[in-house]
């Protein structure tokens, strides 16, 4: 990503946003030339593999109770019911106003093509790469979002935004992209500046790392004072530690809400192989919060927006021995955004009795979760369905996938 | 091929400071190794079993909360919870600094870097409250002792450490036929461990094995466990009856099959190119010369798995010693590096207060991307450079740079002489001449650390 960028296209972005910034400095800057779209996009990774039968659970499938004892799902056990077949997972009650609103959907039985050796760090950097999943195939070094990028003209570094302490592969690769923490800071005198990227010059990683700190920093000092004041008093700031996750949010939006129409972050806690009923919740309630956080950042451009959160595989049908599940196969995917055409879970569901359950363990898969990620772009960015089967997830077939955005 | 001791401080080592001559020789960082520990016993751990002694507290303390009769008790037992909390907390504290200490103290540092090495191989991140704080402790028995003998001790070690089984929630893990899981239909095996120890600590998830394997490997792990206020135990009432087949081998059962099993997987072909190309990749570059990699390989197969043969040869491959530095510290060895370039004596940095603990360590350190013994995940940290050295990590070390160096030394030696001893006389032009344009001392020495030369190893 960054070793990507040339030093000229990196000057000149800072130019373009040190202008439009200045030119109105107490509305949001909205500078839809800059943007190939309007629509937003936010893709979330549920790192660690969420647990989708407990997540949006299948309570009306017959063989469910009998598989789950410590974990009871359906309405008995607090979930909210979402069409009589599948109930949502009490810790994400908040989010059911969207889903009436028609703002949250589901895909259910869906993976990726990966499969058996069910390795948390194989299975993510894949979801990511969104390609190479043949056996023995080297892992691409480019992710889907980033593949998606370079077909698209018009691309400037803030188009798309990696947040988060780690990288996000789901976004690397050789179109520009920039990437930040909200909890960095970076203070430095001009003069002192100047001879930091004079001693980083000749090294392309430091240099174009240092260059995008630099940029992105001072692109909140030029922020509205009346804006800043609003932030200083938000609930991230007020609500401290372990509340990470809503900075992230915030910090998203208000990005969204300029010049970028891409935002990728992830959220980890989903590995439960012990006392899942209580170790579930923490994720759950940062995702729901992330939701809504977006939501309210977003304000008017939330209309415009489809937050996608997907999970490398998901977990055994069956409890295991600690109260938990173990690595699986199939699970669930969440859709949101006032773009969605939501309110309703697709899958073709496969069923979990005898002879139904992959391997005689796991949810079998039924849909490959990339072809909702390509209907989701498809329907927001107007790409072409050939070029989201070839170019951004070779080999994908995106058939059967119905209209996911109004 | 000349050596050259300043590479060898660099790449091998925690860096160079004042005073501290680099490793003249390959043979100079192994006897580091053979010697003894001296750093350990200068800034030394509480054993682990203390944090199992305090976990056992708390879990009294609880019950006492709970059954409390009058309000007056109830606080008392909330106010004793929160002391040992603190108690735990501080001693998650002073394993940061014991191990910064030790970089910045130590001859060469070899066995630092082959001690946060292993640590990271073998991570073990939270899981259980008071527990989770002791991290370090885990570290000083099970990988610090071991990483000089053969890797099969190094793995028993660290995989039945309580730490590991705790994090990998291997101790409540019990076969569906044993007694127990006889009694208790809805408890049975728990995979965590198993599939880690194949995928991550041995074999490598490229390797031939299957889910079956792990199932296996699981049913066989069973037994191994922990009791509160004890530590380890090994429960014959969770072990799977019937014996287990684990990469085509038979194995009956118990703690003897269960260390027989790890022998095996440490004496594998697959296991020995796992551990080569993670040793290359860690100490030489993100993509090892192949030929460095069999080179490690191959001496590891051939020692039986010694790792102290296992890192001669890494050290005696000349791709171990291109000139290029193409990685970059990690944030512990940044700062541990930058501390001892500074000249700052370990018994100053064992000697931080908590809030400078905290903001100038535990903070920053976070910042920077790598959460002191907060790993997102068992397969630990990244490797490659541009991970690490992202805008917001570059921020947080420029940050750390210009401003920690102020607040941990007296007085800040003048740039102009610190550019030389941190990169050992190999400062370029343009960099020493950074130095002495600085503003001020601060800004001068913030530079140096902050350039790509220093970061890079």
């Amino acid at each position: 990503m960054a070793s990507d960028l040339s030093r000229r296209s990196f000057l000149g972005r800072s130019v373009a946003l040190g202008c439009s910034a200045a030119a109105s400095p107490l509305v949001t800057p909205v500078t839809l030339a800059s943007a190939p779209w309007d629509a937003r996009l936010v893709v979330i990774i549920l790192r660690g593999a969420m647990d989708g039968l407990d997540v949006v659970q299948p309570y009306g499938d017959p063989a469910m109770g009998g598989l789950r004892k410590r974990l009871p799902v359906g309405e008995a056990a607090g979930a909210h019911d979402l069409d009589g077949f599948y109930a949502l997972h009490p810790a994400l009650g908040d989010l059911m106003p969207l889903w009436r609103a028609g703002e949250l959907g589901f895909a259910h039985a869906v993976s990726t093509p990966y499969r058996d050796k069910r390795s948390h760090f194989d299975g993510q950097d894949l979801l990511e790469a969104g390609t190479g999943f043949a056996p023995g195939a080297p892992l691409a070094r480019e992710g889907w979002l980033n593949r998606m990028l370079q077909v698209v003209p018009g691309i400037e570094a803030e188009t798309a935004f990696a947040i988060g302490r780690e990288t996000m592969r789901v976004l690397e690769g050789p179109a520009p992209v920039s990437s930040w923490w909200p909890e960095a800071r970076f203070e430095l005198t001009p003069q002192t500046r100047r001879l930091l990227e004079m001693v980083s010059h000749d090294d392309p990683l430091f240099r174009d790392a240092l260059g995008q700190a630099a940029e992105i920093s001072e692109s909140f000092d030029l922020e509205a004072p009346g804006e800043a004041e609003e932030e200083a008093m938000s609930p991230a700031m007020r609500a401290g530690p372990g509340k990470a996750h809503l900075q992230v949010a915030e910090f998203a939006a208000g990005r969204l809400r300029r010049d970028t129409r891409i935002a990728a972050f992830s959220i980890s806690g989903w590995d439960t192989h012990g006392n899942q009923a209580r170790t579930l919740k923490r994720p759950l309630a940062q995702l729901s919060e992330t939701i809504l956080t977006l939501r309210a950042g977003l304000g008017g451009d939330w209309r415009r927006t489809a937050v996608i959160a997907m999970t490398e595989f998901g977990r055994t049908a069956r409890e295991n021995g600690t109260g938990g599940t173990d690595h699986g196969t199939a699970g669930a995917m969440l859709l949101a955004g006032g773009a969605l055409k939501g309110g309703r879970v697709w899958a073709d569901w496969p069923g979990l009795g005898e002879g139904e359950l992959y391997q005689g363990r796991d949810l079998m898969p039924t849909a490959d979760v990339r072809a909702y990620a390509a209907a989701a772009m498809q329907g927001l960015f107007g790409l072409d369905r050939r070029v989201l089967e070839t170019a951004v997830f070779p080999g994908l077939d995106m058939g059967g996938i119905g209209r996911l955005i109004l | 091929m000349r050596h050259d001791p300043t590479l060898a401080a660099i790449r091998f080592g925690t860096g160079l400071g004042p005073g501290l001559a680099p490793p003249a020789s390959a043979a100079a960082l192994l006897a580091e190794l053979s010697g003894p520990d001296r750093m350990a016993a200068r800034f030394a751990l509480p054993a682990y079993d203390e944090a199992i002694a305090r976990r056992q507290a708390l879990t009294g303390l609880r019950r006492a909360r709970r059954d409390a009769g009058a309000e007056a008790e109830r606080l008392a037992a909330a106010g004793a919870i929160k002391a040992l909390r603190r108690e735990a907390r501080a001693g998650y504290m002073a394993g940061l600094r014991a191990n910064l200490a030790r970089a910045v103290a130590a001859e060469f540092g070899f066995r630092e870097r082959l001690t946060q090495f292993w640590a990271d191989h073998f991570t073990v991140g939270r899981r259980v409250s008071i527990l989770n704080e002791a991290v370090s402790s885990y570290v000083d028995e099970a990988i610090r002792p071991n990483l000089a003998g053969d890797f099969a001790t190094l793995l028993k070690a660290a995989v039945t450490h309580v730490a590991m089984l705790l994090y990998l929630q291997q101790a409540g893990s019990a076969g569906p036929n044993s007694r127990f899981g006889r009694k208790h239909p809805d408890r049975g095996l728990n995979e965590n461990l198993a599939r880690e120890v194949l995928e991550l600590h041995t074999l490598g998830v490229e390797a031939d094995y299957s889910q079956s394997d792990v199932r296996q490997l699981a049913e066989l792990f069973t037994g191994l466990s922990f009791r509160n206020g004890e530590g380890f135990q090994f429960r014959p009432g969770f072990v799977e009856p019937g014996a287990e087949t684990v990469l085509g081998r038979r194995y009956e059962g118990g703690l003897a099959d269960i260390r027989a099993v790890l022998d095996d997987l440490a004496h594998h072909p697959a296991t020995a190119r796992h551990l080569a190309r993670k040793l290359a990749t860690h100490f030489v570059s993100d993509a090892p010369d192949p030929a460095l990699v069999d080179h490690i390989a191959a001496a590891y197969s051939s020692s039986g798995g010694n790792l102290s043969a296992t890192y001669a040869a890494l050290l005696e491959h000349p791709s171990a010693w291109a000139a290029e530095r193409r990685k970059a510290r990690q944030p512990f060895d940044f700062v541990a590096a930058a501390l001892r370039a500074l000249g700052v004596p370990g018994a100053e940095v064992a000697a931080l207060s908590p809030r400078q603990t905290r903001g100038l360590l535990l903070a920053p350190l976070a910042l920077m991307g790598q959460p002191w013994q907060r790993p997102d995940g068992p397969d630990g940290l990244p490797e490659e450079a541009a991970a690490w050295i992202t805008p917001q990590g570059m921020a947080a070390r420029i940050q750390w740079a210009m401003r920690a160096p102020q607040a941990l030394t007296g007085a800040l030696p003048d740039p102009r002489g610190f550019v030389e001893t941190a990169l050992g006389g190999g400062a370029s032009e343009t960099l020493v001449f950074a130095a002495g344009a600085a503003a001020t001392r601060a800004e001068g020495i913030g530079l140096v650390l902050a350039s790509p030369e220093f970061q890079r190893r």
